[in-house]
């Protein structure tokens, strides 16, 4: 029997019009994917520049670019990035440093997670910025009970994201993984952690994104440095260009978040969209 | 060649009054009851039945997978509990991990059993030339037919070289066409590698294509399986008088014309 082989890579001289064409289509791209958005700016400027816009609300945007580049000049934009930086990341890299083990623990054992998963849902239901108080009564006003809250937020999609991923294993892959004599440690290693890596990045980018939410609100309460500091404390002294900078910046933060995740996911998740 | 020389011949199966029956909703069902049965090493028995008569659970005890209730399963004359180094399972899917390529999938279960990766990878590459896969190493399992990712399921299993392959309708879930260029693989298969093969089927053909012998198990547990031989020379041709002759006398035992 003969199987069908892969097509061979076809080589073509290169041609300079073929590379304008090319250039062209990859224009064509960029202008359907950022044009909308380049449109809504040069409105933005227009507008607020015209007068069309209360200007003292919304400063046209080479204002707001100034603002940003003093800030950071100074660095003092800078040491709010860090600062946010710090409570964010520290936050949410303990809740995965527990999160994901716990899960990947509890999933595979059905009276565990039995048992624990009440309390989960329950705990995942309360509000973390509504217990922001009860952390604060207990770790006072400072670093702790910042990033504590965090931490809390973020562990929960984590948490219930690796469990749903080890629940929804195939069954029939660790049978067959078993009739060729796994142990336990070997089908977990090498059946039932991969099998739940997408899932995990299901909850890791939830996660992310709460991370930065709870961030900015627990900076607005009580907080002398960070972005969400920032974007208050700019508000309160009328700087409005800073506030719109410390802004664009939580923004980016969010966006670059995202965007490492996604790399990242790709990179071990080839097998998943290998087309 | 001594047919009877015991060291060329292993993976003999015997099975000595074995029981199995599950618990239902509540009531009990006896699915087999009492078998016996010898399979000679390096011979090939398929399994026939209407729907739900226990193939697969006879099948599943074989590999170790069920616990029977009474009676034992022996492998080369020793009673054998659970899964064991000497079987290897075919399942109706293939059961391939999605995140390895073909290589490393048919490496899988060396790998699982300890050999080095790079040794696994090497015998590996054997199998997936001999089902016809060469070229295909770095292909994932998305990119495959059903077909092919059935053929990376067989290599897999032969990689380890079992003494005793145990298949239940491997090809069951495949187009018809694929179905009998399968067929004429698996038959060759058998024949390179000397393995003992208990093959689940509904197809009564495949059954007699490929078997030597055929056990019918009825649906009624007290109704004692029957043992067909198939004495047709091989490799087989499905339009040779007898083939068609014997096909039609095993339909007829089913009820069927
Ligand atoms: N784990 C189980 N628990 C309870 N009953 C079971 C279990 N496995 C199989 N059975 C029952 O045992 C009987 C035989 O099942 P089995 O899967 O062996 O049938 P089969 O001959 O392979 O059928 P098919 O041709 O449809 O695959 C069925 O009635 C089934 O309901
Ligand atoms: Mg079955």
């Amino acid at each position: 029997m003969t199987l069908q082989s892969l097509d061979p890579v076809v080589f073509r001289p290169i041609s300079w019009a073929a590379l304008l064409q090319a250039g062209r289509t990859t224009a064509r791209a960029a202008l359907s994917r950022y044009g909308l958005l380049a449109a809504f700016l040069v409105f933005w400027e227009g507008a607020s520049s015209l007068g069309w816009l209360n200007a003292t609300v919304f400063p046209p945007l080479h204002l707001i670019v100034a603002a940003l580049w003093d800030g950071l000049a100074s660095g003092a934009l800078v040491d709010d990035i860090a600062i946010s930086l710090q409570r964010a990341g520290l936050a949410y890299a303990a809740a995965i440093v527990l999160g994901i083990p716990l899960g990947l623990f509890m999933g595979q054992i059905r009276a565990v997670e039995q048992a624990l998963d009440p309390i989960l849902q329950f705990f995942r239901q309360t509000s973390a910025l509504a217990l922001y108080p009860v952390f604060i009564l207990l770790m006072g006003l400072g670093e702790a009970s910042k990033v504590f809250v965090i931490f809390w937020a973020t562990l929960f999609p984590i948490l219930l994201a690796t469990i749903g991923g080890v629940k929804e294993v195939d069954r029939k892959l660790v049978e067959m993984a078993r009739t060729y004599g796994a142990t336990r440690a070997t089908v977990f290693l090498r059946v039932i952690l991969p099998a739940s890596v997408p899932q995990i990045f299901v909850g890791l980018r939830l996660s992310a994104t709460t991370a930065l939410l709870l961030l900015i609100a627990a900076e607005m309460i009580g907080a002398n440095k960070g972005l969400g500091f920032q974007v208050m404390n700019a508000q309160y002294n009328f700087q409005i260009p800073l506030m719109f900078a410390a802004i664009f910046l939580l923004a980016l933060l969010g966006l670059g978040a995202n965007y490492a995740l996604v790399t990242l996911q790709r990179r071990l998740c080839r097998w998943a969209d290998a087309a | 060649m001594s047919v009877a020389d015991p060291i060329l011949r292993r993976g003999e199966v015997t099975i000595r009054d074995l029981s199995k029956s599950f618990t239902l909703n509540g009531r009990r069902l006896n699915v087999l009851r009492g078998i016996d049965l010898a399979v000679g090493g390096g011979s090939s028995l398929a399994i026939v039945g209407p729907s739900g008569c226990g193939k697969t659970t006879l099948l599943r005890v074989l590999a170790g997978l069920e616990e029977p209730d009474a009676g034992e399963v022996l492998v080369d004359g020793s009673p054998v509990h659970g899964i064991g180094h000497q079987r290897a399972v075919i399942f109706q899917e293939p059961r391939l991990l999605p995140w390895l390529t073909v290589l490393d999938n048919v490496a899988f279960g060396l790998e699982v059993r300890g050999t080095p990766r790079r040794d696994a990878r090497e015998k590996a590459l054997r199998y997936i030339r001999l089902v016809g896969l060469a070229g295909f190493e770095t292909a994932f399992p998305r990119q495959l037919s059903g077909g092919m990712a059935q053929r990376v399921g067989i290599a897999r299993a032969l990689t380890v070289q079992p003494e005793i392959l145990l298949l239940d309708e491997p090809l069951g879930a495949l187009d018809a066409m694929t179905k009998l260029t399968m067929q004429e693989e698996l038959a060759r298969i058998w024949q390179e590698e000397s393995v003992t093969m208990v093959l689940v089927t509904h197809d009564l053909e495949e059954a007699i294509f490929l078997a030597d012998r055929v056990l019918v198990l009825s649906k009624d547990s007290a109704i004692p399986p029957r043992l067909i031989d198939i004495d047709l020379p091989r490799p087989r041709d499905r339009s040779a008088p007898a083939f068609v002759e014997l096909r039609k006398t095993l339909m007829a035992g089913f009820g069927l014309h």
